[in-house]
């Protein structure tokens, strides 16, 4: 029952009469196929919105995921392209290592330097999507460059199901287990909910905030070498922009900007809406110019019926204090 | 009986060298004296008015936002709208034009609108109480995503005689200097003037040292946040006319990433990310550092993305050296 009032189920719902409003208009939307490849295309959103939800917890923000995500699929590019031979898992270890080095080159100019996170981010938002084009010396690497192996893997099905799917299931039910039912997830909500109380509860929060970045480059990291191998091109201007669309997802799942409010469920919900209506608009023959306008759209809806449930009355615990507020109000 | 005082009261604090050789002003006046010698150094070019003259056409629009911007961040808040209200003030522009409007018509069409993006985006944060950080995230994709569903793939390349005057001209032949780059001069002594010798201009600094303090000392926070977006929204407007005047041209992706680059002069300039603290002399010298810093660059050949990169350390190196220096003296 409390699940039906929350604002997920909210959300589902939209996202439902959305899916079917459009299924009306073209029954074809909601075929198997077209519904499946849509849950394929949004699985990067699904993943990196998780990751930029963890830090948004923290009050902090990532810019520079997109940027990460562009470089690590460069460098995993031109890995597997120097070195046909080696098998994929281990081109995947390699890019959520590399990934997970940036975001903590982020974490301690964030954590140990306390710069504001929308500062550091935005500088290595330009370094890292720069450093695509020296460490390739300007190049495109097309799939004709890279290994088969490394082409042909985000094109394999595990028991009938994409492999991009299965990524994504992964990330989603780590990033639920991580932030409902550890320690340290946990005090991400508490340091973003309030910063000097959780330092007062004895939250080391400079090394909870380095993890998390260190965290959300690393899904970074994985999403980059996916993203390169899926769209079989690597260059300068891969996934330009895409931070937005991520941040864009958490603000419609609910995932408050002001830091301690968020839910795995949200994000996932807000990603899946943001690929609903991308997947949506080509099957309605609504020009893809639109797209934009219209996301920008549900961006400023979202944001503002999301502030309204924010503003809640404080918890009034002692029953004096209820009876005196009953009588005033 | 006649006693020495004890101590003296001063009626204001002692003069202390390090009070000037530590402000940022002056470490940014260091670091453009720097950027000047060394580019002086590496390209016979550099150092030439003609050059020196020309390099301002390419960031002078962006500083023209970069004033009121300084405003807006002072107050704890942020536009991150500016490169797309650009885009909807020059597409403005462009269809007025396509029914015959005058160049001055046509400068004052892309002023108003620019100013009714700011309103539209001042409201919602102001009235609705929303975090101004993702109100403009979503107006971001909407202002643009409007310019995009009218343009589609198309340009407006068609602009009244004259029309190209103020964007392309210059106002004096010697010592050459071009209207874009006086009217930013002028501003910058307006906004200079306005923020450090005017009552309202104390009043931002108030709200952005604590604007709940502020709003109990009777300053109208929100009123003046309101017109802190219109403000900036105006001269969006502004450098749209200038830019749309320069390039002839109107395309959807007029001004993409813009945002980026103004709020890193700003931030560069030594305002604050949290409000309070900055000086329009910083936000100036940070403009003549990174347009300077940028044509030494370009003068020799440095690819534009490489650029980028150098821009980004120096935030980021910029905003860290200080406080790496204050934990180790």
């Amino acid at each position: 029952m409390k699940f039906l009032r929350s604002r997920e189920a909210a959300l589902a719902l939209i996202v439902l009469a959305l899916a079917i409003a459009v299924g009306i208009r073209a029954p074809v939307f909601l075929g198997i196929d077209s519904l499946y490849a849509m849950l394929v295309d949004t699985s990067f959103l699904f993943m990196l919105a998780l990751a930029q939800m963890a830090i948004i917890l923290t009050r902090g923000i990532d810019l520079s995921v997109a940027s990460n995500l562009a470089l690590t699929g460069m460098v995993a590019a031109l890995f597997a392209a120097a070195f046909p031979g080696v098998p994929m898992p281990f081109v995947l270890l390699l890019s959520i290592v590399v990934g997970a080095g940036l975001g903590l080159v982020n974490g301690g100019l964030v954590a140990y330097l306390n710069i504001p996170p929308i500062v550091v981010t935005l500088g290595t938002l330009a370094i890292y999507r720069g450093m695509i084009f020296v460490i390739a010396g300007g190049a495109w690497l097309t799939s004709d460059d890279m290994s088969p192996a490394f082409v042909a893997f985000p094109k394999t099905t595990l028991l009938g199901i994409h492999i991009l799917v299965w990524f994504a299931l992964l990330v989603s039910g780590a990033f639920y287990l991580f932030l409902n039912h550890s320690a340290v997830g946990r005090s991400l909500y508490a340091i973003g909910g309030n910063p000097v109380a959780a330092r007062f509860c004895g939250i080391n929060i400079p090394r909870h905030l380095l993890l998390v970045y260190g965290l959300a480059g690393a899904v970074s990291g994985l999403c980059g070498a996916l993203w390169v191998s899926r769209y079989g091109i690597a260059y300068v201007d891969i996934a330009n922009g895409f931070e937005l669309t991520i941040i864009a997802a958490c603000v419609i799942g609910g995932v408050s900007i002001a830091g301690g409010l968020g839910s795995v469920a949200g994000a996932l919900l807000g990603a899946l809406f943001l690929g609903v209506v991308v997947n949506a608009l080509p099957v309605i023959n609504v020009s893809p110019f639109w797209q934009m306008a219209i996301s920008g759209a549900v961006i400023l809806a979202a944001v503002i019926v999301n502030a309204r449930s924010e503003k809640r009355a404080g918890k009034l615990i002692l029953p004096e204090a209820r009876k005196n507020a009953g009588g005033i109000a | 009986m006649s006693t020495a005082p004890r101590y003296e009261v001063l009626d204001k604090a002692a003069f202390r060298w390090s009070d000037i050789l530590l402000r940022w002003e002056f470490i940014l006046a260091l670091l453009l004296l720097a950027v000047l010698a060394v580019g002086t150094w590496i390209s016979p070019y550099f150092l030439d008015i003609w050059t020196l003259s020309d390099a301002t056409f390419n960031f002078s629009e962006k500083a023209i936002i970069a004033l009121p911007m300084a405003l807006l961040i002072l107050t704890r808040e942020i536009d991150l709208s500016v490169a797309a209200i650009i885009s909807l003030s020059s597409l403005a522009m462009g269809l007025c034009a396509g029914l015959g409007f005058g160049p001055v018509p046509l400068a004052f069409i892309g002023i108003a609108v620019g100013a009714m993006c700011g309103f539209f985006n001042g409201l919602l944060v102001t009235r609705l109480g929303l975090p101004s950080i993702v109100v403009t995230i979503g107006t971001m994709s909407l202002f643009r995503g409007i310019a995009q569903v009218v343009l589609g793939d198309q340009a407006v390349t068609t602009y009244p005689a004259g029309f190209s005057t103020i964007g392309q001209g210059y106002l004096l032949k010697w010592p050459p200097m071009a209207y874009s780059f006086a009217l930013f001069l002028l501003l910058a002594l307006a906004f200079g003037i306005f923020l450090s010798q005017t009552a309202t201009g104390r009043k931002i600094y108030a709200i952005g040292n604590n604007p709940v303090a502020a709003q109990f000392s009777g300053i109208r926070v929100d009123r003046m946040k309101l017109m802190l977006f219109v403000l900036t929204g105006l001269m969006a407007g502004l450098a749209a006319f200038l830019l749309t005047s320069r390039i002839g041209s109107t395309r959807p992706n007029i001004a993409l990433g813009w945002e980026l680059e103004i709020i890193t002069m700003v931030i560069l300039g030594g305002v604050s990310i949290s409000g309070g603290t900055g000086t329009i002399g910083g936000v100036v010298l940070a403009v003549f550092v990174l347009g300077f810093a940028t044509l030494a660059l370009s003068l020799i050949n440095v690819p534009g993305i490489v650029i980028s990169v150098t821009i980004g350390c120096l935030l980021i190196v910029a905003i860290a050296l200080p406080i790496v220096l204050r934990r180790i003296l």
